[in-house]
């Protein structure tokens, strides 16, 4: 540790050098030396730093680390989370886990979900999003009105499609009426449609959040770019492809980092409509979690498919993150 | 009138018409949006003031007579306040804990130079990669072995927790552009600096505590999973999103009841956050741009 001149001896807050040191010293009575009042300084300052920081570091440890740290060592063992935790039973629950074809139809659903977002609900939403970067009548009025199916909470949007869904109910009365009859459909209770219904709804809540991130993203791009672009001649299209979209990809990416995460995590919603069925054609990997932990209290394979969950919310958020720190970096450099 | 005015004027007026084109597709894109976004919602609210034989007869029609005995079933029935109660002090509880822990653990971060500071922003930020689903069953046993089962607060200090990385990832930054001098004045005029964060920095930090505040009650108020866990027992302990599939569930043959149910469980909310659309979406970016 470097020796600090004699202007450290104020209790300096940014004080780099010796902190960490000081945290056990207690103040003594006598007449202090610089040393002494230093370490004073640095004490105060750790004092500090735990009494704000404390509270929050150990409710997250508590309810956050500790459980996630849980579930990885619960699934080594066979537990029903009553008896004794000692069956270790070591990789077991994770090669049941891919070996259970309905854990990997659940995965499959998320996968699903994932990459139908990013096909459907991406280029839809970046194109309502452009036609509507404009000024017009009735703007904010529009865009609250897009807004709102995404605060809705998952299970009351799940609860209000399930009326709309059910047979004879009012899809099926509008179907009807528009000479379709034939179109009607079991639209959650059938095997190979349910995913769809499912990925329909998804996309009726959650576009609007798209399109308003983009507009906002849009709102951000110069207008005297679009407008030099326009005076040499670039048709409308043109000033979207070369000059718009290129200069919201951040908020594209800050999409599609939210969208995928949503999708891999899928539970609130699936679970009103279906608990998963029928016959687990929808389950999703965290509802089959619920049905193998909670419902019949296997919570050390429950435990190992939560892990499963957690690795793959990871490799989204290493391959966000990658992007993000990379450029965090570049900024702070910049700053000094 | 010359060759150049001539043209000239043709693509003032050629501009016009993409312009009126352009204006024209947005309005009717705008409009259908609209139409598919708002017509669901009101499907319920309008299906509230229907009797279920209406519905049953026209499903898809509108209210003919208007019968307002399903909402006010609703508005008298003790369980929909009682949850509606719960929904609110979990929700408020919730946001009032994360915005005051993590703004306290955020002031270090930002404002302090110590060892280990990364990497206590690292466990922080980390956190956003643990998702409540990958940690709810041993959250459940934990919150067992509390006594915390069954209580509103086995919902509140989970929620705080796993909101906290969301928080402190916003509140860093802002706290940090804070100016030095406003420090170094306190500091001068005898302000300790637990005395600086609440009586200075904390009411200068109120737009990232607003959106903060936003988003955790939005997230508080929307939940399920972990109320589903937590708050087993009758219904006049759930909170909303819990009580409207419980009703939905028990009453299924009472169309009217539900839709009434859920449009009164929905519209506060509704009216409440699209006030705060903006807020909303700035602390989702915030958040995830880091």
């Amino acid at each position: 540790m470097k020796t600090k001149e004699a202007s450290g001896t104020r209790p300096d807050p940014v004080d780099t050098s010796s902190a960490g040191s000081g945290s056990e010293n207690k103040p003594e009575k006598k007449a202090r030396t610089p040393e002494q009042i230093r370490r004073l300084g640095t004490a105060r300052k750790w004092g500090e730093i735990s009494l704000f920081s404390g509270p929050a570091l150990l409710v997250f440890l508590i309810f956050v680390v500790l459980p996630v740290g849980l579930a990885a060592y619960y699934s080594f063992y066979n537990w029903n989370g009553i008896e004794k935790l000692d069956q270790f039973i070591g990789l077991d629950n994770y090669r049941r886990a891919f070996g259970d074809a309905a854990f990997v139809h659940a995965l499959r659903n998320n996968l699903f979900v994932v990459f139908m977002s990013l096909l459907i609900q991406l280029p839809v939403a970046l194109a309502v999003a452009l036609v509507l970067n404009r000024r017009f009548r009735g703007r904010s009025f529009v865009r609250m009105a897009i807004f709102a199916p995404y605060i809705l909470s998952e299970v009351i949007t799940a609860v209000l499609w399930l009326l709309i869904f059910q047979p004879h109910g009012p899809l099926d009365a509008v179907i009807d009426k528009i000479g379709l009859g034939g179109m009607r459909q079991l639209w959650l209770a059938d095997m190979n449609l349910v995913m769809w219904t499912v990925f329909f709804v998804l996309t009726w809540k959650y576009i609007g959040l798209a399109i308003i991130l983009f507009l906002a993203g849009l709102s951000g791009v110069p207008k005297d770019l679009q407008e030099a672009a326009t005076i040499d001649g670039a048709s409308w299209w043109q000033v979207q492809r070369r000059i718009n979209i290129p200069l919201i990809a951040p908020t594209i990416r800050v999409w599609m980092f939210l969208s995928i995460i949503g999708s891999i995590q899928l539970f609130d919603m699936v679970w009103v409509f279906t608990h998963g069925g029928p016959a687990g054609a929808s389950n999703t990997v965290a509802t089959y979690m619920f049905q193998y932990g909670f419902m019949r209290s296997q919570y050390g394979y429950g435990s190992a498919v939560a892990v499963i969950l957690f690795f793959l919310s990871l490799i989204a958020a290493a391959l966000y993150m990658s992007f993000v720190l990379r450029r965090d970096n570049a900024d702070e450099k910049q700053r000094r | 009138m010359t060759e150049q005015e001539k043209t000239d004027e043709s693509d003032v007026r050629k501009d016009r018409q993409s312009h009126d084109v352009g204006k024209l597709l947005a309005i009717t894109v705008g409009l259908s949006a609209v139409a598919v976004a708002l017509v669901p919602l009101l499907y319920v609210v309008l299906g509230g003031f229907r009797t279920t034989a209406q519905l049953a007869e026209n499903p898809a029609g509108l209210p003919d007579p208007w019968v307002f005995s399903k909402y006010g079933q609703v508005l008298t029935s003790s369980n929909f306040w009682h949850q509606m109660l719960n929904s609110i002090m979990v929700a408020a509880g919730t946001t009032t804990g994360v915005i005051l822990l993590g703004t306290m653990a955020a002031y270090p971060l930002a404002r302090y130079t110590f060892r280990f500071k990364g990497v206590l922003y690292v466990i922080f930020t980390l956190g956003l990669m643990f998702p409540l689903t990958v940690a709810a069953l041993p959250l459940y046993l934990l919150l067992r072995d509390f006594g915390l089962i069954g209580s509103i607060w086995g919902v509140i200090i989970p929620q705080i927790a796993f909101l906290l990385p969301l928080t402190i990832i916003i509140m860093r930054p802002f706290l940090k552009a804070l100016p030095k001098e406003i420090e170094e004045a306190a500091q001068v005029d005898g302000l300790t600096r637990v005395g600086f964060f609440w009586r200075i920095l904390l009411p200068l930090a109120r737009p990232a505590i607003l959106t903060v505040g936003v988003l955790a009650f939005v997230a508080s108020w929307n939940a399920y999973l972990l109320p589903l866990l937590v708050l087993q027992g009758d219904a006049a302990g759930h909170t909303l999103p819990l009580g409207v599939q419980q009703f939905q569930t028990r009453y299924s043959s009472d169309t009217a009841a539900i839709l009434a149910y859920t449009s009164l469980a929905m519209l506060p909310a509704l009216a409440f956050f699209t006030l705060m659309e903006r807020r909303i979406v700035e602390g989702l970016t915030g958040a995830v741009k880091g």
